[in-house]
């Protein structure tokens, strides 16, 4: 305990000394730093931070040393968290690599894959990106199609794969791919890690309702791919997916607790936009909301709190499970909110006539809805409390992901 | 680590439960209510639940406490809530016990905590005058004449209050309905001259009053501290029994949730047990999650208690809050996932539900602490 309180004194020394004061303030997406061949840092002051993180193996502080993580332990890595938390200091690297894929290799990879990728994602020279969901394939993910056929010394990959965010910025994408059709739909699925690089990989942005076109449709024509790059052995793609579906979902149910962007908090929001007689907001019905949401997100909270402490205490937790599920639906909420204080000028969706961050407030709008399907859906997250932890029977025929 | 028990209270919780399950199921509660026992509760019991050290959790050792703190006192009363334990606990051990500790002189303190502690001395508090709570809206006079004070008013919802040795009146020595300052709380025994104590029957078959003062008089002295101040520490008290009730709360919903779950594994229908069918479970799943935040709440209240009280007012109305919305949904799914067995008597579920809704209106319904949350939160 008292090498953690040193860790944080050390680090709060660190941080205090190294994060350039305009890294101190939540990021605009322009703003985050990504990586990858055709990463661009937004400043300078970016650049120096993310250099200065890096060289003590920040960017990945809970990855062993060899690999080039800082080689914290959870402990340690939390206090960085939190401290790194208290100065509202950014991310020196924003990656799905750092996320999602290299806890995976960390598990499931070779030492060859380790080698070769790990210290990639930690230096942000490659920028990864997930081939998951097809467009026949959502929710039922193993029902996947996308083909892999063994030719020998190598894979020939042809399908298409849908939601692959940022397809067309990152250099590399890891798959799941079908290697043997002839077997149950779990059972013939194979992990791969694809370069976007070699022919016959190609990429169409998607437009959403938010404006935005952060998700891609990928399509893979004959593509060559080398045997190394199976992760986690033929046909075991499956296990290594679910274990990375984890991480994926605890990242989505941090996003929850921490928007990265520019969102007015709701009781700030109120404070602009509502009226006020003796200290409280005249519209009845937006203070009851205001507070119920409120209320909601300082039981969130707790509830990671409560999370994180029985883990470090060695005890079984099933908060996590629940975290997915309750933090996104928290978003689309505290956007629905956002918007009814907003009244009119929530509705912009360019200037003139709106200020930035209204606009930016009503695009999140639009975007929060994707939040409770992306990742899992709210009801398969349901789904997988009922399985897991109530330990409900088996639906006969209803969509359940195994 | 507020927010995971230790051994100690681990150890403490399991006790609890086994004793709780052997000694006061929902059968005992059952048999008090049909036989309409006069005290609505056992003094078997509850002399067991103080040779335990139940009525002096939290109490100081100089006063024969166990010095267990409030989150000790907290997992007490979250096992109560699993089996609906009818007993002194709340109102005595966590009301009555917390009003002496931090409103009384030393001298009261020393009079009182060591009967209160060997379960000799139960307690009850006459708040509330309206059928909402309203802690500030006192109109019980009580008027200082000389040495001696002559109390006049009338209560309702007095929790143990027919049963009850001593009854802790807040009454007014000064001032206006509505104001803090002038409020008193005075120690007047339910057999003094001029107490009217009516009895009612409430749904959950649990214990309370309406009681009046006629011109009932008690020596000045009887005043808890320094008269017309009680306003500057009676919210802590009220503080400490809303946190209380969300852990027994707590206990209820999930006693509730448990045994619905269990029916849905249980009950069989065209051919399949219910609990297959997404449509249940999905209602289940959210129960489930909705569980967790309100255990992180109300251990974190608990523990504010001991370890950072000038928050407790917030997490407090928080933790009521939370826990007066989680159990009705419980208790309400509970009732409808069991289908026509749900609402018949011969079913626990229904004392479940009934005792629910008593507890979701004692110190505050979910309207008086959002309403107080976001007036802490300056909206």
């Amino acid at each position: 305990m008292e090498d953690l309180d040193q860790f944080r004194e050390d680090t709060r020394q660190w941080l205090e000394a190294n994060c350039p004061p305009s890294q101190r303030q939540p990021s605009t997406p322009e703003e985050q730093y990504w990586g990858g061949r055709r990463g661009e840092f937004a400043s300078a002051d970016s650049q120096l931070w993310f250099e200065r993180m890096r060289e003590r193996g920040w960017t990945a502080p809970e990855w062993p040393t060899i690999y080039g993580g800082g080689g914290l332990s959870p402990q340690q890595g939390q206090v960085l968290k939190e401290e790194m938390k208290r100065i509202r200091a950014r991310s020196p690297l924003y990656s799905l690599g750092l996320w999602m894929l290299g806890p995976a290799l960390l598990e499931d990879g070779t030492e060859e894959q380790k080698q070769k990728h790990l210290r990639a994602i930690v230096n942000g020279e490659v920028r990864w990106c997930q081939g998951y969901s097809e467009p026949g394939a959502g929710s039922d993910l193993a029902s996947l199609q996308t083909r892999a056929e063994d030719k020998g010394d190598h894979f020939l990959v042809n399908g298409s794969k849908i939601w692959t965010t940022a397809a067309d910025k990152s250099d590399w994408i890891f798959c799941l791919v079908r290697t043997d059709p002839t077997v149950k739909k779990q059972v013939g699925i194979s992990f791969l890690l694809i370069d976007m690089a070699s022919p016959g990989v190609s990429t169409t942005p998607i437009a959403l309702i938010s404006g935005e076109s952060e998700f891609c449709q990928t399509f893979f024509d004959n593509v060559t791919v080398p045997k190394e790059n199976l992760v986690g052995g033929l046909n075991k793609g499956w296990s290594v997916a679910k274990a990375l579906l984890v991480h994926e979902r605890k990242l989505m149910a941090e996003i929850g607790s921490e928007s990265p962007r520019q969102e007015v908090p709701p009781v700030e929001a109120a404070r602009s936009y509502l009226e006020f007689v003796d200290g409280r907001i005249a519209n009845s019905q937006l203070r009851s909301d205001l507070v119920s949401f409120e209320m909601r997100m300082h039981a969130i909270a707790l509830t990671h709190m409560r999370g994180f402490e029985e883990r470090a205490n060695g005890q079984q937790s099933t908060v996590g499970m629940s975290m997915k599920y309750l933090g996104t639906e928290a978003v689309k909420e505290k956007s629905e909110l956002l918007l009814a204080i907003m009244g009119s000028r929530g509705l912009g969706w360019e200037a003139p006539g709106f200020t930035p961050e209204e606009l930016d407030t009503t695009r999140l709008w639009a975007g929060s809805k994707a939040m409770t399907i992306a990742g899992g859906t709210t009801e398969v997250q349901l789904n997988v409390i009922a399985r897991n932890i109530l330990q409900l029977p088996q639906a006969p025929k209803a969509a359940t992901e195994s | 680590m507020a927010l995971v028990l230790n051994e100690e209270q681990r150890l403490l919780a399991e006790t609890a439960r086994d004793f709780l399950e052997k000694h006061a199921p929902v059968t005992a509660l059952r048999a008090l209510r049909d036989s309409r026992d006069s005290n609505g509760y056992s003094q078997a019991l509850w002399q067991q639940m103080a040779e335990m050290g139940w009525a002096s959790v939290i109490l100081p050792e100089r006063y024969g406490g166990l010095e267990f703190g409030f989150t000790g006192l907290g997992v007490l009363l979250q096992e109560s809530g699993r089996t609906l334990a009818a007993s002194p606990l709340f109102a005595t051990a966590v009301v009555g016990a917390s009003a002496i500790l931090l409103g009384g002189t030393a001298a009261q303190r020393e009079e009182y905590l060591p009967p209160l502690a060997a379960g000799e001395l139960t307690l009850a508090l006459a708040l509330e005058e309206s059928q909402h709570h309203r802690p500030l809206h006192i109109e019980t006079q009580a008027e200082l004449k000389g040495d001696s004070l002559t109390l006049n008013g009338e209560k309702c919802f007095v929790l143990d209050g027919h049963s009850a040795d001593l009854l802790l009146v807040v009454a007014r020595t000064a001032g206006e309905p509505g104001d803090r300052a002038g409020l008193s709380v005075v120690l007047v025994p339910r057999d003094r001259a001029g107490v009217e104590c009516q009895r009612t029957f409430m749904v959950d078959s649990r214990n309370a009053a309406n009681i009046r003062f006629n011109n009932v008089i008690v020596p000045a002295a009887a005043i808890l501290g320094e008269p017309g101040t009680a306003g500057d520490w009676l919210d802590a008290v009220l503080d400490r029994g809303r946190v209380a009730l969300a852990a027994e709360m707590l206990g209820c919903a999930e006693e509730v949730f448990s045994r619905t779950v269990a029916w849905l594994k249980e009950r069989v229908q065209f051919g399949v047990p219910i609990g297959s069918f997404q449509a249940l479970q999905h209602r289940a799943s959210r129960l489930q999650a909705e569980l967790e935040l309100a255990r992180s709440v109300v251990l974190q209240a608990l523990a504010t208690v001991d370890d950072n009280p000038q928050q407790l007012p917030l997490i407090a109305s928080l933790a009521k809050a939370q826990l007066n919305e989680l159990v009705k949904l419980a208790t309400n799914e509970a009732v409808q996932l069991h289908g026509g067995i749900g609402v018949t008597d011969e079913l626990e579920i229904g004392f479940f539900l009934k005792r629910a809704r008593v507890t979701m209106q004692i110190l505050g319904d979910t309207g008086f602490h959002k309403d107080r949350y976001a007036s802490i939160e300056g909206y």
